[in-house]
């Protein structure tokens, strides 16, 4: 088994957290992990992303321009990483502030509206969950239960009133997430 | 009378401490370093802490002290004495550390590392030597150097228009919350000497008692680097040195004495 | 079997610093390195092992109170990039010359000058050719994962007492920002009694003064310590080289990186393997000591060598000194902060070696 998925969006959305409870949920499973952002002036805003490789064997690079997954949540990531999902692999993304949609016939493309799912819910930080749910559905690599042990182990003490809400984001994704048709 | 007849124990008027070593001492004749390494020593001594002390030399004239010191010693970088004392001192809050520097050593390269360890409060002692000059590398300027004061890189006297201003480093640091006891003294006399010698007893002190960093000037001469007889040079050092650098304690218990 | 836990490669050096039972931490904030001081004050060490942690005023004061605390006997360490490390070259150049043992911790970016805050291994030489002035050396280990960021640093403050010289952990803003699976070691005890003979913890009756310093102006008696310390790298070159071989038996052309770009290379062994190119990868775990009589052995039946890093061709100068002309070296780099990636590089040793 092995897996390797980018995550790309704006600073701000979850995006290394999103990466880092997925990679947890990895080494709970007993995967190799390894999770690298993009660090910088990133951290301050504008574009982040991340690598996340799970696997069942020991990681060589980290850095990798390929992917089997791209996860990709606004216009400036889907058009910098359409091209580097690997022919049969996946692109999910959400719609909200895309104007060009992704066009490639090669390989699997979902959407989930997690800004819009995430607007309904009480907290709008459900948004990373709802994308990793749906991105879970399509691909359960790791178990449900797993993914809620990864959630406690990164975030903080004094968050984990969140995770009730984190849970029905996760849930949410997976029941939102939809198949595009194209060509 | 023969020599033998004189040294007996009745006509013991003077012993070195046993804290310095028979080492001949490299400074100039004249230079008041020797009396400084020996009253720091005496203090030590005096107060029993000899084996719990680090002393710190620098670089510059007394970039050699250890080989005097009787102590346990370390030699560091041009300026980094309080920083080296700082990481002795924070892994043996119980030892003492003192570092003892010139005025290029402690008023130049060292001015980073000597306001952070007095602003962080340091349980640490400096003893600091300012002659105006660097002597160690043939008489240039200093941060302390006089106003019109000559010297082999201002030969024509310090012009404060072009070369900046002599530096007071120790009223600066008196202003800062982490400096506990701060004094200027002198060597050149045996009246000042027992002033700088309870100030340096008095800097340990506050040491002892864990209060913040003491800090004590010792204006002092360098006759060669001044180009001066001995005698000439402590006339100069006190008509010139002492007007600019007034003698005496500076901040006492925390607080700024007012003048 | 220890803790496991999904850490980045700078907060796991700061853990396992806690573990091994430094003493002392002093440091100074410089991207990307930044996790390592405030994993530590996050920590609050001092409660846990009764580790010092100090913010310095800059890279010079960090270093010489590695210094100060290094001369009383203590495992002292601290951690910067680029900048802050050629800042810190005077403070390592007199620990080697007064035989001091510490851990400096280089996460190097992009440079020269202030650069990039991206990686980069243009650092090769200012840490294994010496650094700041004289003749000296520093040990120098090169993490190619979070677990060895973290196994490293008990290594380290072995190797730096066992020679009572500095030891460097040179890694990458690569391997410092990366997460992984880390298996932590259990915690270590804090020296509480250690040789005497050497610290400056105060003179005690029964013992001569212990004085540190670098300074002797007497040449000959200097030549002589010179000598002493020459003799000093000698045994480790003879003792501590370390490297990793992989598939290099039967190889045709060997990949030689270190650090992250031996991830990277990693990767591109095993794309030209599943090509059917034979190829494989030396990896120097130890950058000093190198490991040239490895690589001199391999130059013996392969076909070729091609050196990837992260600069513009520091490293590949000891591969060649290592090979001399028994067999051809090729050189592979992006600098400025740039990563290749694997298939980038498996297109560089096709088209130098199989014509394209």
């Amino acid at each position: 088994m092995n897996e390797e998925i980018i995550i790309a969006g704006f600073g701000g959305q979850g995006i290394l957290s999103m990466g880092s409870i997925l990679s947890y949920s990895g080494i709970i499973e007993n995967r190799e992990v390894s999770w690298m952002p993009s660090y910088g002036p990133e951290m301050r805003g504008g574009t982040a992303n991340v690598t996340v490789i799970l696997s069942s064997e020991r990681i060589s690079s980290p850095i990798i321009n390929t992917y089997d997954t791209a996860i990709l949540l606004n216009q400036q990531s889907l058009d910098k990483f359409e091209n580097s999902v690997r022919p049969g692999g996946l692109l999910l993304y959400d719609t909200n502030g895309i104007t060009r949609h992704p066009e490639r016939t090669d390989i699997s493309i979902y959407q989930v509206e997690a800004a819009a799912e995430a607007g309904k819910m009480a907290s709008t930080k459900t948004f990373n969950m709802i994308v990793l749910g749906a991105y879970l559905k399509i691909k359960p690599l790791v178990k449900f239960e797993n993914v809620i042990t990864g959630l406690k182990k990164t975030l903080p003490e004094r968050h984990h009133h969140l995770i009730p809400l984190n849970e029905e984001g996760l849930k949410r994704g997976m029941e939102i997430v939809k198949e595009v048709q194209l060509g | 009378m023969e020599v033998k007849d004189i040294i007996k124990e009745e006509n013991l008027v003077f012993k070195k401490t046993g804290l310095l070593t028979d080492k001949i001492l490299s400074y100039c004749p004249g230079c008041g370093h020797g009396v400084a390494h020996r009253i720091v020593m005496e203090v030590i001594e005096e107060m029993g802490i000899a084996e719990d002390t680090i002393g710190i030399a620098p670089v510059g004239c007394s970039v050699l002290a250890y080989e005097f010191m009787n102590i346990d010693m370390q030699q560091v970088p041009h300026g980094r004495a309080p920083a080296t004392a700082t990481g002795i001192k924070r892994c043996w809050p119980d030892k003492f550390v003192f570092t003892y520097q010139g005025d290029g050593d402690l008023a130049a390269i060292g001015t980073s590392e000597t306001i952070h360890a007095c602003n962080r409060g340091e349980n640490i002692t400096i003893i600091f030597i300012n002659n105006g000059i660097y002597g160690m590398t043939g008489g240039q300027m200093a941060p302390t150097t006089l106003p019109g004061m000559k010297s082999s890189t201002t030969p024509y006297g310090r012009d404060v228009e072009l070369m900046g201003n002599p530096i007071k480093m120790t009223e600066l640091v008196a202003h800062l919350p982490g400096t506990y006891y701060i004094s200027r003294q002198a060597v050149h006399t045996p009246l000042s000497v027992r002033r700088a010698k309870k100030a340096i007893q008095k800097a340990f002190e506050t040491q002892k008692q864990n209060k913040g960093l003491s800090f004590v000037e010792i204006v002092s001469n360098c006759n060669s680097g001044w180009k001066m007889t001995p005698i000439q040079a402590n006339k100069w050092m006190e008509e010139n040195m002492f007007p600019f650098y007034p003698l005496g304690d500076i901040k006492v218990d925390g607080k700024i004495i007012d003048k | 079997m220890g803790e496991t836990r999904l850490m980045k490669g700078n907060e796991a050096i700061a853990e396992a610093a806690i573990r091994a039972g430094c003493d002392a931490y002093f440091g100074y904030p410089i991207t990307p390195q930044s996790e390592i001081i405030e994993y530590l004050a996050s920590q609050e060490p001092h409660k846990r092992t009764g580790m010092v942690l100090l913010q310095a005023e800059s890279e010079l004061g960090a270093i010489n109170m590695v210094y100060g605390a290094a001369g009383t006997g203590k495992k002292a360490m601290t951690s910067s990039s680029s900048p802050g490390i050629s800042l810190m070259q005077e403070g390592l150049s007199y620990m080697a010359g007064s035989e001091l043992p510490c851990l400096v911790v280089n996460i190097v970016r992009g440079g020269p000058g202030l650069g990039t805050i991206q990686p980069s291994q243009a650092d090769y030489f200012q840490a294994t050719k010496g650094g700041g002035h004289g003749d000296y050396k520093l040990i120098v280990l090169a993490p190619a994962s979070v677990q060895e960021m973290s196994d490293f640093v008990p290594l380290a403050f072995d190797l730096a007492f066992k020679y009572r010289n500095p030891v460097m952990i040179l890694s990458d803003g690569v391997i410092g920002q990366m997460m992984e699976k880390v298996e932590l070691f259990d915690q270590m005890p804090r020296a509480t009694e250690f040789d005497q003979t050497w610290v400056t913890t105060g003179k005690t009756a029964d013992r001569e003064r212990n004085i540190h310093s670098s300074l002797d102006l007497d040449p000959a008696r200097f030549e002589k310590h010179n000598h002493h310390l020459q003799e000093k790298y000698k045994k480790i070159i003879e003792n501590e080289v370390r490297f990793e071989k992989i598939q290099c038996d039967d190889a045709d052309y060997v990949l030689v990186a270190y650090g992250s770009s031996s991830r990277i290379c990693q990767k591109t062994q095993k794309l030209a393997r599943e090509k059917g190119i034979k190829a494989g990868l030396l990896r120097p775990i130890t950058l000093f000591p190198f490991p040239y009589e490895e690589i001199e052995k391999l130059a013996n039946h392969v076909k070729g060598f091609l050196a990837v890093e992260l600069s513009a061709g520091q490293m590949v100068e000891d591969v060649e000194l290592a090979v001399g002309k028994k067999t051809r070296i090729e050189f592979y780099g992006r600098i400025g902060g740039m990563i290749p990636t694997p298939t980038e590089i498996l297109t560089v040793l096709e088209e130098k070696y199989l014509g394209g």
